[in-house]
């Protein structure tokens, strides 16, 4: 059959509806949903609330219901989280994966409605699959807060990420713009394509102005990572990264999200592990992260984790702060603002 | 069995080269008589349908649904999903293998061709290519055929390697059947850690979903090719299902060029919709193949308008509310399509890009009955089946799954505007469906 180029017209599909995510504004699903606005409200409160007397603050959500729900195992989020509910008084419980109804089969739309029901006020979600808090708050229409979603995000890490490097880089700074990060380079080195946090830190610093070099072998690191937003970039060669920046960050080889993959671990220790000697050669002023956990002697060396540019438990200690933050921000967010588009 | 007379509509049979105001007399499941209005010599007794203002045209034909019997009849069965494909204009549906079990036998295209089941329209089973559709040991076609099959497939898996699919379309050739191919080399798309849920690229990493990549679609199609270039004197027929990538279907287009018999249907959302409407994690945006870049959604269209896709297919894959509503990578591929189909053809190609109402109703009807071998269907020739649709092809209508047929509601088009209303649907000279 023959075209009959003179009559036809071009088609414009519809492009896709904007997102109705997050539904509601207490909501914390990806780095991304974030104003700028809205980042510096919850580092000021951080700041407040970390210097507020412990008598009055744990007023602030006295007896209000916070429900911990985590698919995977976690050290730092899951205890930051509930010190920092606890902190402002609320009441917490935790349902983990194991130990829970989930063993059973329970869907995590029925989980999610069970602790609705049970007077859970916000649900913080740590979930193996990416998107499982969009679900969660479709479903429930509660406020959720995503502690790390499969491979996709891990917001409240990145704002814990950038309290940190403020306090180094920007002291003294809560109200951040497009240009606050200006001229640092934070680079993020290793196991980019399975990391939560990696994304959530793609999301937010460039929209302050940082550039962003990730750093690593292909198979964790493709090409396609660049092009997610602007303001990120691939270098590949680890020292010539280094060099080049003011923060370090560095990644864990997720080894229980590797399967399939065929990666030499001495090869990549020679090639992107963080020793003493090529920090003090390429980057002696820089700071180094990790948003743990840590496998010494494989992503850093002991010295360089325990050492003066680490700020490792700096980090741990901004979780606390940053979480008490978002948590009053959930259970305080004026309903009337409404879903953002 | 009783007469019936169309009166008054605008006929259009793009097989018969007919179009023009036209009465119709349907008798015994045939069609009887085609006059000037009017002019029907022999229409004592026949109930009369006026379909003044309307568009008379054959029965719609989708090559490529699911019916989910025997097996799963919580999502569909054929009473329901046949039901479905009344609504949306459709007379002839083929029906994919992948039941429960697997539809590898000629008992079970029997079954599912049964009065019993209760089907409003024309069920035409496709049989399993292989055993199981286990892609290892192929199936006795002439038994398959003799039972009613139109066609072999093991759709919702490739069958992947190049012995068994050389074997496949030779043996599918001599007993006078097509193979389709659904096209995705499982080595690129199934991972340890999971199955691909979405479109590789930019979007699939910044959602952190595993991405299914444009090569696993082509790589096949390509691979099948050479089988047929090196069959070429087989008469082998090699369909390509749900084609949803630029690269596959410039192999197609090559091959078309080449003189070889090759095939290809598109699906409507791999025309209209692109991997941006996953937005956040909507399973009701993941099918496979997923849903492609612009450009590849762009080569679908194009590929439309040129003529080089053959017919335009749902997919109709439905799937139980609960099963959509879990996490993306858990969510089962597929949605329903057989009400909107025509609609969303209509406001889109038709309305849009202009193309002639005859076109795109020859790529849901005379095209797929021609690839599937569907003697009498897809025209309404004198002496052809009494399968017709009539629909008023100005009416815009809003599409509300909640008032589907299907047992599911599994759509991404819920709330889409529509063009062309069905008004009757006539399957073998019986009303299947009248619209309110």
């Amino acid at each position: 059959m023959t075209a009959s180029a003179t009559t036809r017209r071009p088609i414009h599909p519809p492009p896709a509806p904007a997102s109705l995510f997050p539904y509601h504004p207490g909501s914390l699903l990806s780095a991304a949903d974030l104003t700028l606005d809205e980042i510096s409200h919850i580092l000021t409160r951080a700041t407040a609330l970390e210097t507020q007397d412990p008598l009055t603050r744990d007023r602030i959500l006295a007896k209000r219901r916070v429900a911990l729900l985590f698919y995977e195992s976690s050290t730092r989020t899951r205890t930051s989280f509930e010190l920092a509910a606890k902190g402002l008084g609320a009441d917490t419980t935790l349902v983990s994966s194991l130990s829970s109804s989930i063993e059973k089969g329970e869907t995590l739309k029925d989980t999610g409605l069970t602790l609705r029901a049970l007077g859970a006020e916000t649900i913080i979600l740590r979930h193996n699959s990416s998107g499982a808090p969009w679900l969660l708050e479709a479903e429930t229409r509660l406020p959720v807060l995503n502690a790390g979603d499969g491979m996709h995000e891990h917001p409240t890490q990145a704002l814990l990420d950038l309290r940190t490097i403020l306090a180094h880089l920007r002291p003294g700074t809560h109200t951040v713009t497009a240009e606050t990060l200006a001229g640092v380079t934070v680079m993020i080195v290793g196991d980019i394509l399975h990391s939560r946090v990696a994304r959530s830190n793609m999301q937010l610093l460039p929209r302050l102005g940082a550039r962003v070099l990730l750093c690593g072998p292909k198979e964790l690191l493709p090409e396609i990572a660049a092009q997610t937003g602007p303001g990120i970039e691939i270098e590949r060669d680890f020292e010539a990264a280094l060099r080049q920046s003011q923060v370090v960050m560095m990644l864990r080889i997720q080894a229980e999200r590797l399967a399939g993959l065929q990666l030499d671990l001495e090869e990549y220790k020679a090639n992107y592990q963080l020793t003493g000697p090529r920090l003090a050669a390429q980057a002696p002023k820089a700071i180094v992260m990790h948003p743990g956990p840590i496998i010494r002697g494989l992503e850093v060396t002991a010295g360089v984790a325990d050492g003066v540019q680490s700020v490792i438990l700096e980090q741990v200690k901004n979780g606390v702060a940053i979480r008490m933050a978002v948590v009053e921000r959930a259970l305080t967010a004026a309903l009337q603002r409404g879903g953002r588009a | 069995m009783t007469a019936l007379v169309i009166r008054g509509g605008h006929l259009i049979d793009p097989a018969a080269g007919v179009e023009g105001l036209k009465d119709i007399l349907l008798k015994d499941g045939r069609v009887a008589e085609i006059a000037s209005p009017g002019k029907l010599k022999q229409t004592d007794g026949a109930e009369t349908l006026d379909a003044t203002g309307l568009t008379v045209a054959p029965g719609l034909i989708d090559m490529h649904v699911h019916l989910r019997e025997p097996g799963q009849g919580y999502k569909e069965t054929i009473a329901t999903g046949t039901a479905a494909a009344a609504a949306g204009g459709f007379t002839s549906v083929a029906a994919m293998p992948n039941t429960r079990p697997v539809n590898d036998s000629p008992e079970i295209t029997r079954w599912m061709q049964a009065a019993e089941r209760g089907a409003a329209v024309r069920v035409f089973p496709i049989a399993a290519a292989t055993r199981g559709s286990k892609g290892e040991a192929i199936n006795d076609f002439a038994a398959l055929k003799s039972a009613g099959a139109v066609a072999v497939s093991d759709d919702g898996l490739p069958i992947l390697k190049d012995s068994v699919m050389r074997e496949t379309l030779a043996a599918a050739a001599r007993v006078g059947l097509g193979v389709i191919q659904h096209a995705e080399d499982t080595r690129m798309t199934h991972f340890a850690g999971g199955i691909a849920g979405m479109n590789a690229g930019p979007m699939a990493f910044k959602l952190g979903l595993r991405g299914w990549p444009n090569e696993a679609e082509s790589s096949i199609v390509e691979r099948d090719i050479r089988l047929v270039q090196e069959l070429r004197d087989a008469r082998v027929h090699l369909h390509v299902a749900h084609i949803s990538t630029a690269g596959a279907l410039a192999a197609v287009r090559q091959a078309r060029r080449n003189g070889l018999r090759v095939t290809c249907e598109v699906t409507p959302h791999h025309f209209l919709l692109t991997e941006e409407h996953v937005g956040f994690y909507n399973t009701h945006a993941k099918m496979c193949p997923p849903l492609r870049a612009a450009a590849d959604r762009d080569a679908m269209l194009e590929g439309i308008l040129d003529g080089v896709v053959d017919a335009i297919a749902t997919d109709h894959a439905p799937h139980a509310v609960h099963e959509k509503e879990v996490e993306f990578e858990q969510a089962p591929n597929g949605i329903t399509g057989l009400e909107t189909a025509l609609g969303l053809s209509l406001r889109w190609l038709h309305g849009e890009g202009k193309l002639p109402l005859g076109r795109v109703l020859s790529l849901l009807s005379a095209q797929p009955a021609a690839l599937l071998n569907l003697k009498g269907r897809g025209t309404l020739a004198v002496g052809s089946v009494a399968d017709v649709v009539v629909f008023d092809p100005k009416a815009e209508w809003t599409y509300s799954a909640r008032q589907t047929l299907s047992k599911s509601r599994n759509t991404p088009f819920d709330g889409w505007a529509m063009q062309g209303k069905v008004r009757w649907t006539i399957s073998e000279g019986r009303i299947a469906y009248t619209s309110e």
